[in-house]
């Protein structure tokens, strides 16, 4: 099908996407960076905004550096960006990681990170990254800047707590310190296809031990979230597969799919068992 | 404004100045509008990679930009492959392994593997079966179209040598 007829602003500036924002977005506007779910939702008309503010032109959003020990990824920084390492350390190798499981190619090259984070999609790998390592998202409107943390950004479902006239101008992600590890586990039947389920874990090791474990969830619940009981069952614990057994196996029991049938519920948690280990184990390999 | 602009696409290097609607994909203007219809509407939201053109080097699909979104970049389509009367070696390629049954898929999978061979031209066989992964053959035409980019992998890194 064909999208539905709408306006199309595509302002240069920063102050003037903000100001074409808050004029349209009381009228059905909304903004367009990558456009990768956008255009794909108006195309099957489950999305018909009468404006379209196009931010690709705007100067200065797609700047990616860092600041005050963290990454700062702005509006229009594609997913491509991350194909190779953007900093030194942990956290540059781990997103060139993530990024091979986001679609495919000529997707990336399109797609933006921001764009995956305010699409607040559950099977999104940007969303799981942001919720496992406390991102923050800044969010500009007419009516000022604000910083939102997350958790606290992603309500549910293709649901934030942005306002209609909000962009979001840049994510944050921290800077992880050298000794972290981190890994990443995604099962899809094909490759690119959305995750049935998927998992991020990072921790340091000190004494010997599991310090400061973080385990994530995606593609499960409404959201992605940290699992608190898996983080439990892996502090103080020597890094091995026992323990990671444990964490995953806690991991299942906590999550809750969002799964009509009981069966396909059941088959998650499994699902979530299998990439929570894979991930702790990954952990051990990326640095 | 919803109202019909004008604009000017560049593909394959000439300049086409047509009147779009901004909801106007880029696939359909390239189609209908500059008559170059050799890149396809497939599943029109970005699932079958029929529509793959290269933008500024990059593939994208054609089908998630709007044209308006496509001005003063460097489009390339499946028609400027070939140099005049010569085939590019991924042209050559499919016609020689049977790449291509109906042909739907194909100038997709063409500018696909372009854009892949030209970025990486020494890919690994397993990176490449993972690149290509990102189009869909309803033929299911798979190990012909993979055997045909390997084939022509090689004669491109050899012309490459020769240059």
């Amino acid at each position: 099908m064909k999208p539905s007829p709408f306006s199309y602003y595509a302002p240069k500036t920063l102050d003037d996407a903000i100001a074409a924002l808050a004029a349209v977005a009381p009228h059905d506007g909304r903004v367009i960076a990558g456009g990768q779910s956008l255009v794909a939702a108006m195309a099957l008309r489950l999305a018909q905004p009468a404006h379209l503010v196009d931010i690709n032109a705007v100067a200065g959003l797609d700047s990616l550096e860092i600041r005050d020990g963290e990454l700062c990824i702005g509006a229009c920084v594609r997913h491509t960006a991350f194909e190779h390492p953007v900093v030194d350390g942990p956290l540059g190798a781990f997103l060139t990681t993530v990024v091979h499981h986001i679609a495919h190619r000529p997707i990336r090259t399109r797609g933006t990170f921001c764009g995956s984070i305010v699409n607040a999609d559950p099977a999104s790998e940007w969303c799981l990254v942001a919720a496992t390592l406390g991102a923050k998202m800044v969010a500009r409107s007419t009516r000022g800047t604000r910083t939102i943390a997350e958790p606290g950004f992603v309500e549910g479902i293709m649901t934030t707590v942005l306002a209609p006239d909000e962009l979001l101008i840049e994510v944050r992600l921290p800077l992880l310190s050298a000794g972290t590890r981190c890994g990443f586990n995604e099962f899809s039947r094909r490759a690119g296809d959305f995750a049935i389920a998927m998992s991020v874990a990072t921790y340091r090791i000190e004494g010997g031990v599991i310090v400061e474990p973080r385990v994530g969830v995606g593609a499960v619940e409404s959201r992605a979230r940290r699992i608190p009981e898996a983080e439990a069952a892996l502090r103080g614990q020597v890094p091995a597969d026992e323990a990671f057994a444990i964490a995953a196996d806690a991991a299942a029991h906590a999550v809750t799919p969002i799964e009509e049938k009981p069966e396909l519920a059941e088959y998650k948690r499994e699902v979530v068992r299998a990439v929570v280990k894979r991930a702790l184990a990954a952990a051990e390999t990326i640095r | 404004m919803s109202h019909e602009t004008d604009i000017v696409l560049t593909v394959n290097g000439g300049d086409y100045a047509v009147r779009v609607e901004p909801r106007r994909t880029l696939a359909d203007t390239l189609r209908d509008q500059c008559g170059l219809t050799g890149t396809n509407s497939g599943c029109e939201h970005g699932i079958c990679g029929s529509c793959t053109v290269i933008i500024d080097d990059e593939p994208v699909r054609a089908c998630l930009m709007f044209a308006v979104q496509a001005q003063g970049k460097q489009i390339r389509t499946v028609e400027g492959l070939a140099q005049g009367d010569k085939l590019h070696p991924l042209q050559r390629a499919f016609i020689d392994h049977h790449a291509l049954q109906c042909g739907f898929c194909t100038p997709g999978f063409l500018m696909l593997a372009a854009s892949v061979l030209e970025r990486e031209p020494e890919i690994g066989d397993d990176d490449l079966r993972v690149a290509l992964s990102a189009n869909l053959c309803r033929c299911t035409g798979y190990k012909n179209i993979i055997k045909a980019v390997r084939v022509a992998r090689s004669v491109m890194q050899s012309q490459k040598a020769e240059r």
